[in-house]
């Protein structure tokens, strides 16, 4: 569908909402079709994604390991729904794969899997047990720094993620090794699979938390494009230390009854559920991979 | 006839069993990085605040810019080695053997081992001979967590030399390994100039009565225990099973073939190691009469490494039984 892409595939942050809309319904479709997976953080992470990969990210679709790429590390590897809709509308993949997510002798693992077992095209290694994303993208920093290599490196993480203490060893790294081309982008939607973070473990004062571990810190509306996009440009500009951006965002972005509900941390939509969500997410002229309930 | 048969090309000129030269295995490892440092400019080390300990600091002084702290902090120090190998260096990430291991299990599984990472985990201060610190410093279980890993693989090289010839062969080598080694004094003993082969095992001694297969400090114990057995006139066929995976296999079968019974040796527990590997091939391939020396389903304790080795049964003296005992359940 997107052959030969340009890079940046869109400047305008109405075509780029456009696309984030049309990952967040491929979402949907995926887990209609999977009948498994996790549907709120991916919805709430749509337009991140976009940003990232239509926008901002120096990345090759059709040479995904080239040495000037970019490199995005999913920490929270459960969300990789979003992710896989994102590389497919990217021309990482068919986009007629993201009807194969968690399916036997299919490429779209349940969570990310590396390329060398069966992952798909742009992953750069497993993600899943949380909180490791951090320290590998570190490692990757601080390599390129040796190389002097001016490639920049993005870790997602969770905010229930947070949680596990492997963060903040690697948050540490960071910060000691200046890694100025490292930014950690932390998904704060308040929720985690048990319940509301706070309740759960509490984080608060987070930002305060990264400033106390060396990061520059940028807070943001996680579903603003324009900041998101403006932010991405002011990252890259910090010197000598580590940034941090908290993207305020809403667990199941853009459908009623499961945005900012924790419930819907792990669960698909059913049949009822998901027509109601892709009636609430406006199609767009990118069209869907499926016609779900017309094939059925 | 002649029951001590030793071949001698694998073993340094001149040997003297009873004065050998002794050198710390780990200043082995220090000794190659130091070399791959000046022969490879993608060889990287990680430092986990023991660099003096695991002998990574003679890299750290040579090559700084190369070498990279994460501080007493095991689990980011494998998630950094997996982020280096990402972007195409060759990391050496060196801790203790249980800290390497048992610490940070969760991340090698899934960054280093699954994800197919060029990683090298190399653990100092493994089994009894770290002795006086005791039972939580003793790493006994290293290498059963390790070889249940896909894709791992593991070496535990027996001396100096053989840990020197180990680092420089497996930086060749684009996977990830699991690297064994010593904190303390040892017998230096096998000729760096015969073939080091990664997998394949190295047969030190012929023998027709029973075959020794050892890993590691073990290896030596096993040669005294061949000097004591050849009063006995029994003859004792010596494997060097340097590379627990991939396990050579047929080195085992053969052994088990021409020899009628196996005993193995490991400074390490009985359980999942060498012992469990050589039992789980046999039992397979070609059924045998093993016995098993190494520890018992025990933690260690306090005391001298050569206390600790008689206390646990695992001494010189304790492979000269099991030998017996192994020949005693041949089907003749």
């Amino acid at each position: 569908m997107f052959p030969n892409l340009k890079n940046p595939v869109f400047t305008d942050t109405g075509e780029l909402n456009e696309m984030s809309r049309q990952i967040r319904r491929d979402i949907i479709n995926m887990l209609l079709i999977s009948k498994t997976g996790h549907s709120g953080g991916p919805l709430g992470l749509a337009d991140i994604f976009t940003a990232l990969y239509f926008n901002k990210l120096s990345t090759f679709p059709d040479n995904p390991y080239m040495n000037e790429r970019d490199y995005v590390f999913l920490s929270i590897g459960h969300v990789a729904p979003v992710w896989y809709a994102t590389l497919a509308r990217r021309g990482y993949c068919p986009i007629e794969e993201l009807k194969t997510l968690r399916k036997v002798n299919g490429r779209l693992q349940g969570h990310p899997a590396p390329l060398k077992t069966h992952g798909l095209p742009g992953v750069e290694i497993a993600s899943g047990a949380l909180g490791q994303g951090l320290s590998v993208a570190a490692g990757a920093a601080i390599g390129l720094k040796l190389s002097g290599k001016p490639n920049h490196v993005y870790c997602i993480c969770g905010d229930g993620e947070l949680n596990e203490g492997q963060i903040w060893e690697a948050a540490m790294t960071a910060d000691h090794h200046k890694l100025d081309n490292l930014t950690v982008i932390v998904d704060r939607n308040h929720c985690q699979i048990d319940n509301r973070t706070e309740n759960v473990m509490k984080l608060e004062p987070l930002a305060d938390k990264w400033k106390a571990f060396g990061f520059e810190v940028f807070e943001i509306d996680g579903h603003n494009m324009k900041e998101i996009l403006d932010t991405i440009d002011a990252v890259k500009k910090v010197k000598g230390k580590p940034t941090a951006i908290l993207a305020y965002t809403k667990m199941g972005r853009g459908v009623s009854y499961m945005e900012d509900n924790y419930k819907w941390h792990g669960v698909p939509p059913n049949d009822e559920q998901g027509k109601v969500a892709l009636s609430e997410i406006a199609s767009t002229k990118f069209g869907d991979f499926v016609d779900y309930y017309n094939d059925k | 006839m002649n029951f001590i048969n030793r071949t001698e090309n694998l073993f340094v000129e001149n040997l003297d069993l009873a004065n050998p030269e002794l050198k710390e295995s780990r200043r082995g490892f220090g000794d190659a990085l130091v070399e791959l440092g000046r022969t490879n400019p993608d060889v990287v080390v990680i430092g986990g605040d023991v660099s003096g300990s695991v002998r990574t600091d003679m890299f750290r002084d040579a090559f700084p810019e190369r070498f990279i702290s994460v501080g007493i902090a095991e689990q980011d120090m494998m998630g950094v080695a997996a982020g280096l190998a990402v972007v195409g260096k060759i990391p050496f990430a060196s801790t203790y053997g249980e800290f390497a291991t048992g610490r940070p299990f969760d991340q090698i599984r899934q960054s280093i081992a699954y994800s197919e990472m060029n990683v090298k985990i190399c653990a100092s201060h493994c089994g009894f001979t770290v002795g006086p610190d005791g039972a939580t410093h003793q790493s006994l279980e290293d290498v059963a967590i390790m070889r249940v890993l896909p894709h791992m693989n593991i070496i535990t090289p027996v001396d100096y030399n053989q840990t020197y010839r180990t680092i420089i062969e497996c930086s060749k080598i684009d996977a990830p390994f699991y690297v064994r080694f010593y904190r303390d004094n040892s017998p230096n003993y096998t000729n760096s100039n015969a073939p080091f082969k990664f997998g394949k095992a190295d047969t030190l001694y012929e023998g027709t009565d029973c075959t020794i297969i050892a890993s590691g400090l073990m290896v030596w114990e096993s040669m005294m225990a061949i000097e004591l057995l050849a009063k006995d006139k029994i003859s004792v066929r010596l494997i060097n099973m340097h590379t627990i995976k991939p396990l050579d296999t047929d080195a085992i079968v053969k052994a088990a073939k021409e020899t009628g019974c196996i005993v193995t040796c490991e400074d390490h527990q009985k359980k999942g190691g060498l012992g469990g590997a050589v039992a789980e091939a046999l039992a397979q391939l070609y059924p045998a009469p093993v016995e098993f020396i190494g520890a018992s389903d025990t933690f260690g304790e306090s005391g001298k490494g050569t206390e600790l080795y008689e206390k646990y049964g695992i001494s010189s003296r304790h492979i000269a039984e099991a030998v017996k005992r192994a020949i005693s359940r041949k089907k003749l």
